[in-house]
């Protein structure tokens, strides 16, 4: 059996970074509302796009804190 | 049906000739073998971040998506939306899966899914299944672009009755066709970097000046009926709306990379790191695509759908219509050429994608395999640019000739078909534990649970699952694969039980890494 072994070795606690806006964005109940509001935008839109920009940037956190052991 | 709009019809025409002119020089673009399958069909694996990037985008953010999704919206409200989350899960996916497929298919010169699926398993039956999905999910997926391609044609005013009517589209696919067979993947890496600085313009123009003219985004919400600003709040004893937002968003995150042309692009990238990079990068469409939803409520403030010279085209093109609409409603001629120029154009670049990964599917994985084992590299290359040819007239004979709603429904089929090779090709990057005949019997049942749901629910995206009185709708995809998954968990020890031979795997662990 190959399988465990490169998913160990590949395996860093950043990834779980990654379940933050997974979760996020998955369960409307944290953002299924109108208000508050954001430039007439209803919550539920803003959050949503707020989301895009902040797993960007977790993202890029993952990418730069796990290159080293990569490259 | 409206006036033929001149200024709008020669600038599509001027830039249209552009990217074709591009289409066709893209062939001297990092000059490869174009005799070479992985040169004609893969780009010689030589694009960096940046095109990557353009290409990826160009791959997953269609023209059918610029419509759809506002047409979405328009009609459904907030559901729409869900286009959203669905694309910020994809990102993760990205991160962590597809460098080790680009690593295994790197070493061993894998060009499809059904080629990793070979090797992993050495079961060309499981390898024929995956290329056989591959296809079929992918031709109706070409048909929806050629429809975006109709819509925007439809809505400058041409039309008529017969070929006539039909010539622009026509044209547009000859030209597609043309390039594609002449330039391979080179041909839409160029052409998405013209199109995305389209779609950019017009999406930031549509979300700034035409809150504006509508009097700011407060108005326009306040313009949008209740039940369609939210997510119906689930009642007592089911999962409801949510269930099915967040399924849909999954599912159809899981279902998008197992496309084939999804796979072409990645597999296109000069190394694992152009890919990483990629996952970080990529959120600039999610933005956009959030923002065009954006514009089916704008859609809605502005009451396209009450103007009459637009009655025409909603009778033809339903809630499609509505950003068409919204467009020649809010700009000047001009400004309205480059918005329609965008679309056409983003409905070319996933098209020709689309039709170079299934004719990469259908060389490698039938014709190589089945039909004529011992053909030359040159062959074979030959062969997938007449397949490709072959596959965009499929498409356009489907788009001329049947019904969108069929087009609609065999797309629908084809998510839910296509995320049932995700525990062959995508858990088998991690684990060969699975039996390869047990993966084909999961595929075989997730199909056929799949598609009888999606009748048995008139072709809805959701099933509404009951589980002793508790009711959970969600993404017919989603509810499928996992069945698909469990079938495949419990065939395994029996049928491993009842054959005496290892299993087969010319790939080893460190084939997944850099």
């Amino acid at each position: 059996m190959k399988g465990p072994s490169p998913i160990r070795r590949e395996w860093s606690w950043w990834y779980l970074l990654f379940i933050v806006q997974c979760v996020a964005v998955l369960w409307p109940p944290f953002y299924n509302f109108v208000e508050p509001r954001w430039l007439g935008l209803p919550f539920y839109y803003w959050y949503q796009l707020l989301w895009v920009v902040i797993g960007a940037v977790l993202t890029a956190i993952v990418y730069f804190a796990t290159r080293d052991e990569r490259d | 049906m409206q006036q033929i709009n001149w200024t709008a019809l020669t600038i599509f025409v001027l830039l249209f000739g552009f990217i074709t002119w591009l289409g066709f020089v893209a062939a001297r673009w990092r000059k490869g073998d174009l005799d070479q399958l992985h040169e004609w069909g893969l780009g010689g694996r030589r694009f960096g971040t940046v095109v990557t990037w353009f290409l990826v985008g160009g791959d997953l953010y269609t023209a059918y998506t610029f419509i759809a999704v506002p047409a979405l919206a328009f009609g459904a409200g907030a559901v729409a939306f869900f286009a959203v989350p669905y694309t910020i899960v994809i990102y993760p996916i990205l991160f962590l899966v597809f460098p080790r497929i680009w690593n295994v298919a790197h070493k061993h010169g894998y060009i499809t899914a059904a080629d990793f699926a070979r090797g992993r398993y050495g079961n060309r039956w499981l390898a024929l299944a995956i290329a056989l999905t591959g296809i079929v999910a992918t031709m109706p997926y070409i048909a929806l672009q050629l429809v975006g391609i109709q819509v925007v044609i439809g809505a400058m005013g041409i039309s008529g009755e017969g070929l006539l009517g039909d010539l622009p589209l026509i044209i547009a696919f000859v030209i597609l066709a043309a390039f594609t067979y002449s330039s391979g993947l080179r041909a839409p890496a160029a052409i998405a970097i013209v199109k995305d600085a389209l779609i950019y313009l017009t999406a930031f123009a549509a979300v700034i000046v035409v809150p504006i003219e509508l009097g700011g985004y407060g108005k326009i919400f306040d313009a949008v009926p209740p039940a369609k600003l939210l997510l119906a709040v689930p009642g007592a004893g089911t999962t409801g709306a949510y269930g099915a937002y967040a399924t849909l968003a999954v599912g159809s995150a899981l279902a998008l990379f197992l496309y084939p042309h999804s796979l072409t692009g990645i597999l296109s990238a000069s190394s694992g790191h152009a890919i990483r990079r990629n996952a970080a990068m990529l959120p600039g469409y999610s933005f956009m695509l959030g923002l065009l939803a954006l514009v089916g409520f704008m859609a809605i403030a502005a009451g396209v759908d009450k103007v009459p010279e637009f009655k025409d085209g909603f009778a033809t093109f339903k809630n499609n219509f509505a950003v068409p609409a919204l467009i020649l409603h809010s700009f000047p001629s001009w400004f309205v050429g480059i918005a329609f120029a965008a679309i056409g154009i983003g409905a070319l670049v996933p098209a020709a994608i689309m039709s170079i990964a299934a004719a990469n599917l259908y060389t490698r994985n039938i014709h190589r395999e089945f039909i004529r084992p011992d053909c030359t590299s040159k062959e074979e290359a030959q062969m997938a640019k007449w397949v490709s040819l072959v596959v965009k007239f499929g498409a356009l004979v489907f788009t001329l000739f049947l019904p969108t709603t069929f087009a609609i429904q065999l797309q629908l089929l084809g998510g839910i078909w296509i995320i049932q090779t995700f525990p062959s090709v995508i858990l088998g990057l991690y684990t060969r534990w699975f039996d390869d005949w047990a993966l084909l019997v999961g595929w075989a049942v997730g199909i056929s649970v799949g598609s009888w749901m999606a009748v048995v629910m008139n072709f809805s995206a959701t099933y509404p699952l009951a589980l002793g009185g508790f009711s959970m709708p969600g993404y017919t995809a989603f509810y499928t694969v996992i069945l698909n998954l469990v079938i495949a968990i419990v065939l395994t020890p029996v049928f491993r039980g009842m054959s005496r031979s290892a299993p087969v795997d010319e790939t080893v662990a460190a084939d997944y890494h850099a």
